[in-house]
């Protein structure tokens, strides 16, 4: 369970900025993260609850932002959405996808106070 | 607290050279990336706007291991597999057969115990462990620690043996070369599509324990076309540590390696 490292470097970050901006706490924070980022969101909830405790961030609210995943074929060039990594191309059929989008995973903002 | 269950475990990252036992503790390096100014909000709140990675710090530490082995022509392989595939006997046989040849250096990863450095260091080959306690990977600043104890010396190979999960460490970029994932034909031969991250990350996959193909429902064929789906570009060797069967193809595998990633001197 990776998630538990991610949240503890999310934790550290929070500290530092809030640290630097001679701020006390977290009130809100924007999180970005990829369909295909490798975070299970229920790990994440479990992780979350028990690595802010007594942080910065133990009363922020946490927004998620969502980014689908999106691959582009690698025989025919088209574009599209996919679900999982081994998805085939909806107009060729071909499996050779390059990722486009959807591997992110990104402090965007923080409001802090 | 611990990097699993989140419990306030005392367990802590360890790192010593094998028979010597000065745990260092992991120091804190920062960085600070260029961002936007803080905007100023009503009632003195600030709005931060980071876009930042959250893996930020472990890739820009990967990238520095990177650059260190680099200057120091030294090759980085990151072993990757389930737990049991035989990363530790493909090291061992490895070592034996090649040591005479090349100069290798070994960092080991295990939650618990350093029964696997202790098997590199039967080898006579220079070997690290790092325990990571209750995490279930290795990060770069593990490793960056690690080569501090180890000091790796110029033209040599350097394996770091991860700990033996598909999952976590395909996230942790540690400045290796090259990834080498193990599987074993007692495994399903549909770990490809089941640990995507992993394959997909990985430059080479060695398919061990072939002697017990006989023996065992593993369609070769399936695991390759699985893995081509998910990285169209990745390598397979087939080999058996027991009987050597294909041993040499890693062997040959390995050496290009090496002499593809000597810099030209200048």
């Amino acid at each position: 369970m990776h998630e538990l490292s991610i949240v503890m470097s999310i934790v550290e970050t929070a500290e530092e900025k809030v640290k630097e901006n001679h701020a006390h706490s977290v009130e809100e924070i924007d999180l970005v993260i990829g369909d295909l980022a490798g975070i299970d969101s229920e790990a994440l909830d479990f992780a979350w609850d028990s690595a802010v405790k007594n942080t910065v961030l133990q009363k922020a609210k946490r927004n998620i932002i969502h980014v689908p995943a999106k691959a582009k074929c690698l025989e025919c060039d088209c574009e599209f959405e996919i679900k999982d990594q081994f998805d085939a191309c909806p107009l060729c059929g071909e499996p050779l996808l390059q990722i486009i989008q959807g591997k992110e995973l990104q402090i965007k903002s923080m409001i802090i106070n | 607290m611990c990097a699993t269950c989140g419990c306030d475990s005392e367990t802590k990252v360890s790192i010593h050279r094998t028979n010597q036992h000065n745990p260092l503790s992991l120091e804190n390096i920062t960085f600070t990336p260029i961002e936007a100014k803080p905007t100023t909000l009503p009632n003195g709140r600030k709005q931060l706007d980071l876009e930042q990675d959250i893996l930020l710090k472990n890739n820009l530490l990967a990238e520095r291991n990177r650059g260190y082995f680099m200057a120091k022509n030294v090759v980085a392989f990151n072993l990757v597999s389930s737990p049991g595939s035989g990363k530790t006997s493909l090291l061992e046989k490895t070592l034996l057969d090649l040591k005479e040849q090349e100069n290798f250096f070994v960092i080991e990863g295990d939650q618990q115990t350093s029964n696997d450095a202790d098997r590199i260091a039967a080898t006579q080959v220079p070997v690290v462990q790092i325990n990571t306690g209750k995490g279930c990977h290795l990060d770069s600043s593990m490793i960056w620690e690690a080569i501090q104890q180890l000091k790796p010396i110029e033209n040599s190979i350097l394996f770091i043996e991860n700990i033996g999960n598909l999952v976590c460490p395909a996230m942790f970029d540690l400045g290796e070369q090259k990834r080498v994932l193990i599987i074993s034909v007692t495994e399903g031969d549909d770990k490809p599509l089941k640990y995507p991250d992993m394959f997909q990350s990985s430059q080479l996959c060695v398919i061990n324990k072939i002697d017990l193909l006989p023996y065992v429902k593993f369609d070769l064929e399936n695991v390759k076309k699985y893995a081509r789906i998910i990285n169209p570009s990745i390598q397979f060797i087939e080999l058996s540590c027991t009987s050597g069967e294909g041993i040499s193809t890693w062997y040959e595998w390995l050496k290009k390696e090496v002499v593809e990633q000597t810099p030209i001197a200048v």
